[in-house]
């Protein structure tokens, strides 16, 4: 998601102590102005508002973050409720949106004067993103939306959603999804509203795709992400674009540049790169196939994304940025196409629908097709109807999905060839939901048909003289007709007829509260479509005021304009649809879902040849050519790079080889090295067939580095590489034991195929050139003068500042804190991983056999009676165990005297808990497992954990003097006999860092070491019950 | 003692780059424990190669600083070397349990005709 950097965090705190101040004036300045009378009240003109001041104005605004915050904590909380309250879960997400629609309707008196409230948070400024929000009339309006009919969905879902579907989910995506949608609606900048367009994509891909069990659904959830979430990165370009060429993201600044947008070369990228976005948001032609797949979702899901919310997104962006886009050919062509296709497409394929939810998607990708046709025109007039329309549909579009909802949910299908006849048994919902058709076909004294006739009217306007323009309201009219026909389909298909047969379910109404909000709703679009002057009126006209200024039209909500072409379009369109009807209806009773011939176009078999092309054939075939699932092309490939990398700044650089100094060279240094080389060569050599003597030859290559370390005044490094080198020894010992087999053949060397021994000479002179290549830089490097470094300075305050003289163990424990704090969180995870992954080693069947020599010993021991099994073992370790055991203490003293003398002398942390754990690790190897842990406590997690929690308490400690994390105080300190010893606050960090080296390396070793006895222990009980499963 | 450094530096990437190459999990750890000497060693000779001079100040006092070796890239190593042995450990009982899945020890989890 998003993430507040620090200013903002602090920004809160100060909103927070503002909003009881604000949310107080706010109410006060409600009840004065009394809300009720405002909202019932006509058009009141502009002038005769009083104005606010703008005190009120700027406190209200401080209100708007609570629109967003509340619905996302919201969110955050009901996921948190059991999943068997269904009912707590829908009350918590139920008042969330209650509130925010309270809130909404508090606000109107501000934004009905024409004012703006605004909210300001720097966010990255410098980015010239603001975390702005804003609401004017327009926004106002969709906020209204937004909110209530959420209320009124998150009623009906509480119903809908079955007793075994996790509830809890389903409404705290809900919420979710409001607060982004919200967030869109309220944005007042343009990274702001794609960052939240973007969340809504997310959130109805996990609402679409909330039943995850069927197919359908995630195939639903998978197409309306790719495609929304397509076009809004499309979008989000193109408002970048368009924030470059008005130099501000801020919405307020964008909407009073249109003139520069328009006349900005870049105008036709940016209008189509923002149309890609709202187009396929609201799901129109060629990008409209989105719509009808995402009808798998529940259905309180569709009746609020796919009605009000998230196809209303593209429109919202359509109608937002219209005054600063619209008006262009560009703009007409582009957007009028796309519109009238939609609008005509989407009613044709309609009729054809045999699914009640697939028949209302392509509706409503109809009535958005003429929501962008209206827009499209780029006159005032039509705006006002775009908007007007957006709200009646969302109306009764909304009651729509809720009724079949409803009828999905009583009679278990929605398959409309087998429904019939169900007003006789839910007479109640069928009356409702045929009220709410016919305000979606149009039908007189419904708010659909006002809109409708608004569009009319515009169709036959002339805007442009293009052909366009001119098949305008015929299409208008056919697309009109269609749509009586459809939703006379929806109706007379579903409640009259003869009686149902082989329903599922016996239908019946549904309970009282699950129809409640279809009640209000179809209750709305009545009023709405009786007296529309005194109800909409007012909120329209200041939506409207704010979006179109000054270019505000004369219209008229009348629902009686007398006798002109909209009235006789209309009454054509009415009689051709139910005739139509009539004609088809016998074929529509048995046809295939789907429109003849369209039907064999499916978008989403377009979209899926697509995708599977491009994600998989294309991929693979790159995969396949290009690249290679086998370790050692990789390994060669890397290794080549690296060298062309080495290489390529000496080329361009130009490199001249130092002259070769021979002078100063100790005999001793070069026999060091001579076998140094000759161990790593020989280790290289033997690591295929002798892996203990390779390993051993390793060792002896790591001394020889641990010499180089003392002798080149490293003595810190020559005591931890001494370390460990001895654990890393006995680490792959113990390791060496599940290895296979691998016994060198003389012929192998012989008959060798050509290819073989080609790869051979070839990593050979890879190596070569490696070696070459590291040899030429070290000896370039080392033989210049050292410049000034960082050195001087650690040196110079290692004492002063850190308190120790070690300056190595400052720099670790001090100076440079923080990074041994991630080291040592590094070698943890690294330790916990190995844990893991042993705890489910299954080691392969060969190597569970006890080793040879332990096979021997095992059998001499069985064959004499007076000898107990381990016996020999114990006697040859006799020797060896004694001195081992001995040599506890004397590791323990080595481990502390190293952790003591660090801070000043060569030791520190890091090489005494390695030293200690080589004390357990003795143990071990003179005991054997079992007797050490009867004798010991080890719990390396526990001793892990312990120094994880010092480490960082130490550094947290220095808070509370005041300082920054991991600030170190130092002084001495006496112990009797020690004498005097550092005693830094780092010293304490050393310790975290000591315990935790020490638990790890234990951790890694034992976890190691226990395989030997628990993997034939494991063999053992395998093979007994394969000899009892023969029984 | 730089030239000889540098052909000890270069011998052990040699054989680690060699290593690293080959088709067995257990020649990969190796090389790569070499060519971890090889890398920890060439970024301790960055700080140039000094006898007699450990960073390690004396009790009087700092003195003068050139007598000091510089100690920040002994720093860097000395939590290398530890974070290469939790390295090795983990890609040791990684090879451990390729084997026990694959039943095989090659680098790929299975035996390609030659190798």
């Amino acid at each position: 998601m998003f993430f507040f950097p620090n200013d903002l965090a602090v920004g809160w705190k100060k909103v927070i102590k503002t909003h009881a101040f604000a949310a107080s004036r706010v109410i006060r300045h409600c009840l004065r102005r009394s809300l009720l009378s405002d909202a019932l009240g006509t058009q009141i003109p502009l002038s005769k508002i009083p104005k606010e001041g703008n005190g009120t104005i700027e406190y209200a605004g401080k209100l708007l973050p609570v629109f967003i915050l509340a619905p996302f904590a919201g969110s955050l909380i009901a996921i948190f409720f059991p999943s068997d309250q269904r009912g707590a879960t829908a009350w918590f997400a139920g008042a969330i949106a209650l509130v925010c629609f309270l809130a909404t309707a508090g606000l109107y008196p501000f934004v009905a004067s024409g004012g703006v409230l605004r909210y300001e948070l720097a966010w990255i400024h410098e980015l010239g993103l603001n975390f702005t929000l804003r609401m004017d009339g327009f926004a106002w309006l969709f906020s209204a939306l937004i909110t209530a009919i959420g209320v009124l969905v998150v009623l009906y879902a509480r119903y809908y959603m079955a007793a075994e579907d996790p509830v809890p989910r389903f409404f705290a995506l809900f919420l979710a999804f409001m607060a982004s949608m919200l967030g869109i609606v309220l944005s007042g900048n343009l990274i702001l509203l794609a960052v939240f367009w973007e969340l809504t994509s997310i959130v109805s891909f996990l609402l679409i795709g909330y039943w995850h069990h069927n197919a359908h659904a995630r195939d639903g959830a998978r197409i309306a992400l790719t495609m929304t979430g397509m076009g809004g990165l499309c979008m989000l370009v193109g408002l970048l674009i368009m924030g470059r060429i008005v130099g501000s993201y801020d919405l307020d600044v964008v909407l009073a540049s249109g003139d520069a947008i328009r006349d900005h070369p870049l105008y036709l990228t940016v209008l189509i790169l923002l149309l890609l976005g709202a187009l396929t948001k609201s799901a129109q032609f060629p990008f409209h196939f989105w719509l009808p797949h995402a009808m798998a979702a529940p259905t309180p899901v569709s009746a609020y994304l796919h009605s009000a919310t998230m196809v209303k997104a593209g429109v919202f962006l359509l109608v937002r940025l219209w005054p600063v886009m619209a008006g262009t050919e560009a703009w007409f062509w582009i957007v009028g196409l796309a519109g009238l296709t939609t609008l005509l497409l989407g009613a044709y394929f309609a009729i054809f629908q045999q699914d009640l939810k697939g028949l209302l998607a392509y509706s409503t990708i109809s009535h958005l097709g003429l929501i962008t046709v209206l827009l499209s025109l780029g006159s005032p007039l039509a705006a006002v109807a775009a908007v007007f329309h957006i709200v009646n549909h969302a109306t009764f579009k909304a009651s729509l999905f809720m009724a079949a909802g409803i009828i999905d949910h009583e009679t278990g299908t929605r398959d409309m060839r087998k429904l019939s006849g169900l007003f006789h048994y839910m007479p109640i919902t069928a009356t409702l939901a045929m009220v709410a058709s016919a305000a979606m076909a149009g039908v007189p004294l419904l708010n659909g048909f006002l809109s409708k006739e608004m569009f009319f009217a515009e169709a036959i306007e002339t805007h442009l003289v293009n052909a366009l323009d001119t098949m305008t309201p015929y299409v208008a009219t056919i697309a009109s007709m269609f749509a009586v026909t459809y939703s006379l389909r929806f109706i007379h298909g579903v409640f009259y007829g003869p009686m149902p047969k082989d329903l599922p379910k016996k239908p019946h109404e549904p309970p009282r509260w699950m129809r409640a909000p279809v009640d209000f709703l179809v209750l709305a679009c009545l009023v709405v479509g009786i007296i529309p002057a005194q109800t909409i009126g007012p909120f329209l006209h200041t939506a409207v005021v704010s979006i179109l200024g000054d270019r505000t039209p004369q219209y008229s909500l009348a629902v009686w304009h007398g006798w002109n072409i909209p009235l006789i379009m209309s009454f054509v369109a009415l009689s051709g649809g139910v005739g139509l009807y009539f004609l088809m209806r016998s074929y529509l009773a048995t046809s295939v879902e789907g429109p003849p011939v369209f039907r064999l176009l499916q978008g989403q078999r377009i979209f899926e040849r697509v995708l599977v092309t491009l994600s998989w054939k294309w991929a693979r075939s790159l995969e396949q050519s290009l690249g290679t699932r086998r370790l050692q092309p990789q390994m060669c490939f890397v290794v080549v790079l690296a060298l062309a990398a080495g290489a390529l700044p000496l080329v361009i650089g130009g490199f001249k080889l130092p002259p070769l100094l021979i002078r100063g060279v100790d005999p001793a240094f070069a026999l060091l090295w001579v076998i140094g080389i000759a161990c790593a060569v020989g280790s290289a050599y033997q690591a295929k067939f002798h892996r203990l003597a390779s390993l051993v030859l390793l060792g002896g290559a790591g001394l020889v580095t641990c010499i180089t370390f003392v002798w080149l005044s490293a003595p810190d490094l020559a005591v931890t590489q001494l370390l460990v080198e001895i654990v890393t020894t006995v680490l792959i010992l113990l390791g060496l034991r599940w290895l296979p087999k691998r016994i060198e053949q003389p012929e192998d060397a012989e008959d060798l195929p050509f290819r073989i021994r080609l790869r051979r000479l070839r990593d050979f002179l890879l190596a070569i050139l490696a070696g070459g290549g590291m040899t030429l830089i070290a000896y370039t490097v080392m033989t210049r003068p050292l410049p000034d470094t960082i050195a001087s300075y650690f040196l110079a305050r290692a004492y002063m500042d850190g308190g120790g003289t070690n300056v190595v163990n400052v720099i670790l424990v001090d100076f440079r804190g923080f990074d041994t704090l991630g080291e040592i969180a590094v070698l943890s995870i690294v330790a916990l991983t190995v844990f893991a992954l042993l705890l489910r080693f299954r080691p392969q069947a060969d190597s569970l056999e006890a080793p040879e020599q332990q096979r021997v010993q095992n059998a001499f021991d069985d064959d004499h009676p007076e000898r107990a099994a381990g016996d020999s073992i114990a006697e040859y370790l006799f020797v060896p165990s004694v001195i081992m055991r001995w040599m506890f203490p004397v590791t323990g003293l080595l481990a502390a005297y190293l952790f003591l003398r660090g801070h000043d002398l060569p030791g520190g942390g890091f090489a005494a808990g390695i030293a200690m754990s080589i004390g357990f690790i003795l143990q071990y190897m003179s005991g054997g497992t079992r007797w050490v842990e009867e004798r010991l406590r080890i719990h390396p997690l526990r001793w892990m954990s312990i120094g994880i929690l010092v480490a960082v308490a130490t550094g947290a400690g220095s808070w509370l003097f005041g300082y920054p994390f991991l600030t170190s105080h130092a002084q001495y300190a006496t112990l009797p006999i020690v004498g005097k010893f550092p005693l830094a606050s780092a010293i304490l960090f050393d310790l975290g860092v000591f315990s935790l080296v020490l638990g790890a390396t234990v951790l890694i070793l034992i976890a190691l070491a226990h395989q030997s006895v628990r993997a034939p222990r494991a063999h053992t009980r395998a093979a007994r019950a394969e000899k009892e499963g023969v029984r | 003692m730089e030239l000889i450094l540098s052909a000890g530096i270069g011998a052990l990437t040699a054989s680690g780059v060699y290593l690293l190459l080959r088709p067995r999990t257990y020649q990969v750890i190796i090389g790569l424990s070499l060519l971890s000497y090889a890398v920890n060693l060439f970024i301790f000779g960055m700080g140039r190669l000094r006898v007699n001079a450990p960073p390690v100040l004396d009790p009087g006092g700092v003195g003068d600083l050139a007598r000091y070796t510089d100690p920040v890239p002994q720093a860097l190593v000395l939590t290398a070397i530890v974070i290469g042995f939790a390295m090795t450990a983990l890609f040791l009982v990684v090879l451990l349990a390729s084997r026990g899945f694959t039943g095989t020890d090659h680098v790929d989890g299975r035996e390609q005709r030659h190798d």
